[in-house]
């Protein structure tokens, strides 16, 4: 019997049986989250219903040296939550219940499969949301927020999960449930764990920030012939001094998408269109959208719309929201890209996707987040085609080199998780993920805890699931010491 | 199921929050995009299990997950296709196959419900005996409303005034049989809104139940019959009341596209939902005031599967003096979906309850909705929770219920809203 069907075993002990899933065909529509394109059946599934379940869970499995992967609602576009096949899927997608709301105070306190929307939801007629706002935000859970450390177009103003989320209760790898607080003195561990990608443990309670829904919101729908203008617009807004809640571009390709799936009726003929949201007092709020206004035309806008109501609004928003799966209209397969690039570079490294596209032959749509230089270049191909998929992979990782080249990121929003291991090294030396791994190690040891995610390779105390032989060279050299 | 329809599902998981049996159990394998995976395990060479069976049977058919799409996935041709390939090769339990053949036997067949009136009325009593023997027979006595007095309608009712449009009635099984007034109101507003109503007398069931249930060849059959009796008729344009129907028999073409003739004639046929047709032709008849507090409920078969969401409440709301209220979660299946609340009375009862729970939460003195089925499942639900809050709290979890075609009725004849309706919660 193998250690994974022993501790499988055991499991009876911790869940009843509608809670624990061993059937084939169940397991394998867990196989992975929003990145299909990587898949691993997982070895069994537990849905838990306790932080107290998830613990007992994350004991057997540091007992049994079996490594544990914890997943949402699937969401994830990095495949951070793509299951071993020798391990433990920790499903939270049961633990959906808003334990307190506290309006004095502005924070709320989940667990964490609740959804991001449903927060909102809860306090809106209050008068106050949860300010992170990814496209995903009606399923994307906030364990999967608080993991991927969770952006979204309005974090350009309002930051990302980081900045929303006052306490962790959480599962550390060998299976204690711990509390994380802002307040806590010392190294900030809290921010530490936020965007962790599943690797020092299990978060199991959310505190967040509750924000004031703002006074007014003017949404403007600014079409130009090409997505220079759009890139030379949003240079003048942020050099003017303004900061708007959002700045999002779609290029030609992924209008044409959200169009075919959503009708979201965008100006015709537009190369580029900016949503440019502006939140605020009134006062505030007219004078930079006069300023928007002038920028934009100046900088060629051929049409301006201002969502005149909450329904023109959730208009302009559809387009832009549904764009990842709209794709799915016009192309058979994609890649959604996720890299991050210093706002004056747009326009050459939009002039390097261009110039990708035609030596490969392969179409990349662009939505990004303009504002904080965040692209989401969307990489399409036909997976009947023979060898097209990796072609893609061959674009979709070279303009990951371009984002690097010029001074940028592999990663805004979306994070590392298996998809980027890869390209750590490009962005890191040796001695930097060196230095990330001691992280990982002083919380999981044993590197039982989402192994196989953000770093490149197995090395150090990390990826390798069950106990290590012998003492790690980093300790014998005198370097690291272990906890 | 054809591969080319799941390849359309990118697994973004925006289907999820809509789907019915994820928000009760909050698994994958129980909504829209987990069933693609398992339909795909079965395109790859996965044989029909009995937990495939299980998961795929679990799906209400309420198309909120085509509704919330972003990619454009056809669950809707996706499920009908499962649905028919489970019935074929999976082996279900002798229990199961008795429920289901007892049903497809009844349902579909008027008289046969007409003579099944007066046990079904016995059978509440016996309701605890039959919950004991099966499940399935318990849930089917709690939902069967309280005998109707048979309306005999005309085969042919003239316009009130100038002839605006001459249109067909689909009187349906249900409908016909246990709301018979919801028919007979459909005529009278038609009739005052300046239409010909012709009522073709031998018109069968249309197909609905069957092909929502994976039973391919009597869907067909059933679909070729109304075709044929429409036909008959002379008329261009169907009206239908009942919107699970409704959704069927737009669907005839896609249901009879292996036989070219046959498409042909179904396409030929304009079928409207009541709603829809009378937003099309525009008010002409007097609206008189109808005070009175409605939560309108998005029969998923007409929300989702035909789109109608606007017209019901645009009807509704240009009466004068109605008051119309929004359910909370309206996109969420009240549990009834056609032959669900038989077939797996367990997870249709939870989702009853949420929805009457929201439904009460209204306020409204009315709930109404096009779908009989949708009806009989709140009113059931509604009358449970008065039950359990002791009944002897009056006005708590009453409400009644009424066809959107019986309010229009009311307000274009100009009776008092007091004659709407059954009460849901006295239920006798």
């Amino acid at each position: 019997m193998s250690t994974l069907q022993r501790l499988t075993e055991r499991l009876s002990e911790i869940l009843d049986q509608d809670s624990v899933i061993t059937d084939p065909v169940r397991l394998r529509t867990y196989d992975c989250d929003g990145l299909t394109y990587h898949r691993a059946t997982p070895g069994v599934v537990v849905l838990p219903d306790s932080a107290e379940q998830i613990a007992a869970v994350v004991r057997l499995c540091d007992e049994y040296g079996v490594p544990f992967v914890a997943r949402g609602s699937g969401t994830g576009l990095s495949g951070g939550a793509l299951p071993r096949t020798d391990g433990v899927l920790i499903v939270t997608s049961r633990m959906r219940r808003i334990l307190e709301i506290d309006i004095p105070n502005r924070r709320a306190v989940v667990e964490p499969g609740v959804t991001n929307l449903a927060i909102t939801e809860a306090v809106r007629d209050q008068g106050y949301y949860y300010a992170p706002d990814p496209s995903s935000q009606q399923i994307c859970s906030i364990g999967g927020n608080v993991a991927e450390n969770s952006g979204g177009a309005h974090c350009l103003k309002y930051g990302f999960t980081v900045n929303h989320v006052l306490e962790i209760e959480l599962v550390t790898p060998d299976g204690e449930i711990v509390c994380l607080s802002e307040h806590d003195p010392g190294y900030d561990l809290l921010g530490a764990f936020i965007g962790s990608e599943g690797t020092l443990g299990i978060a199991t309670k959310v505190t967040v920030r509750l924000s004031r829904t703002p006074e007014t919101v003017t949404t403007v729908l600014a079409a130009f012939d090409d997505i220079e203008g759009g890139g030379r617009a949003v240079s003048a807004i942020i050099g003017a001094g303004i900061v708007p809640a959002a700045i999002e571009m779609m290029d030609a390709l992924a209008i044409e998408a959200a169009e075919a799936a959503v009708s979201c009726g965008y100006p015709e003929g537009a190369g580029a269109v900016l949503v440019v949201e502006l939140d605020g007092p009134h006062a505030e709020v007219d004078h930079q959208f006069a300023e928007v206004d002038r920028i934009c035309r100046e900088a060629g806008a051929f049409e301006i719309r201002v969502a005149a109501s909450a329904e023109e609004r959730a208009a302009i928003w559809r387009g832009r929201k549904s764009a990842f799966a709209a794709v799915g209209r016009i192309s058979p397969a994609y890649i959604v890209q996720d890299g991050v690039v210093p706002r004056t570079s747009l326009p050459e490294v939009l002039a390097g996707i261009d110039r990708l596209q035609e030596e490969f032959g392969i179409r990349v749509a662009n939505v990004f987040h303009a504002g904080d230089g965040n692209l989401h270049p969307l990489v399409l191909f036909d997976d009947a085609v023979p060898g097209q998929g990796e072609q893609a992979e061959a674009v979709s990782g070279r303009i990951l080199d371009l984002c690097i080249e010029h001074g940028g990121s592999i990663t805004g929003e979306h994070g590392v998780g298996v998809d980027k291991s890869r390209y750590m090294s490009r962005m890191f030396s040796e001695e930097d993920l060196d230095t990330m791994q001691l992280v990982r190690c002083a919380f999981d040891p044993k590197g039982l805890s989402n192994p196989g995610k953000v770093f490149p390779t197995p090395r150090l105390c990390g990826e390798v699931p069950g106990v290590r032989k012998g003492v790690h060279p980093l300790v014998e050299s005198g370097l690291a010491e272990q906890f | 199921m054809d591969p080319e329809l799941i390849k359309d599902c990118v697994h973004c998981g925006f289907c999820l929050p809509t789907c019915p049996t994820y928000v009760l159990w909050g698994e994958e394998m129980d909504s829209p995009r987990g069933r693609i995976q398992l339909m795909d395990q079965h395109v790859q060479g996965v044989p029909v299990t009995d937990v495939m069976a299980g998961h795929l049977d679990a799906c209400l058919g309420c198309m909120a997950c085509v509704t919330a799409c972003p990619s454009g996935v056809q669950y809707d041709r996706l499920i009908e296709q499962a649905r028919a390939v489970v019935e074929e090769e999976h082996v279900r339990t002798p229990q199961e196959r008795a429920i289901r053949g007892m049903v497809f036997a009844l349902f579909p067949y008027r008289r046969r419900l007409r003579a099944m009136r007066l046990p079904m009325a016995l059978s509440r009593r016996m309701r605890p005996f039959l919950d004991r023997v099966n499940p399935s027979l318990g849930a089917m006595a709690e939902l069967a409303p309280p005998p109707a007095t048979p309306v005999r309608l005309p085969p042919l009712v003239r316009a009130r005034g100038p002839r605006r449009a001459t249109v067909g009635l689909l009187t349906g099984c249900v409908q016909g049989e246990f709301f018979p007034q919801v028919n007979a109101a459909t005529v009278r507003v038609l009739a005052l809104e300046g239409c010909d109503v012709v009522i073709p007398p031998r018109q069968g069931c249309c197909g609905a139940l069957s092909l929502h249930s994976g039973r391919d060849a009597e869907a067909r059959k059933f679909a070729k019959r109304t075709i044929a009796a429409f036909e008959r008729a002379r008329v261009g344009t169907v009206v239908v009341n009942a919107a699970g129907c409704g959704s069927s028999m737009k669907d005839y073409a896609e249901v009879l596209k292996d036989e070219p003739g046959w498409a042909k004639r179904a396409a030929a046929l304009r079928v409207r939902d009541l709603s829809e047709f009378l937003v099309e032709l525009g008010p002409a008849a007097e609206r008189h005031p109808l005070p009175v507090s409605v939560a309108y409920h998005d029969a998923c078969h007409l929300a989702h599967a035909q789109g109608v969401r606007s017209q019901p409440r645009e009807l509704l709301a240009a009466i004068p003096g109605l008051d119309l209220r929004e359910i909370a979660e309206s996109a969420i299946c009240c549990g009834s979906a056609g032959t669900y609340n038989l077939f797996q009375p367990e997870a249709a009862r939870e989702l009853g309850d949420r929805k009457a729970e929201r439904v009460l939460a209204t306020g409204a003195e009315l709930l109404v909705s096009a779908n009989p089925g949708c009806t009989m499942q709140i009113a059931a639900a509604a009358r449970r929770m008065q039950i359990a809050a002791g009944s002897r709290r009056a006005g708590k979890g009453e409400i009644r219920v009424a066809h959107t075609a019986e309010v229009l009725d009311a307000s274009l004849r100009g009776r008092p809203p007091g004659s709407l309706g059954q009460v849901a919660g006295s239920g006798r």
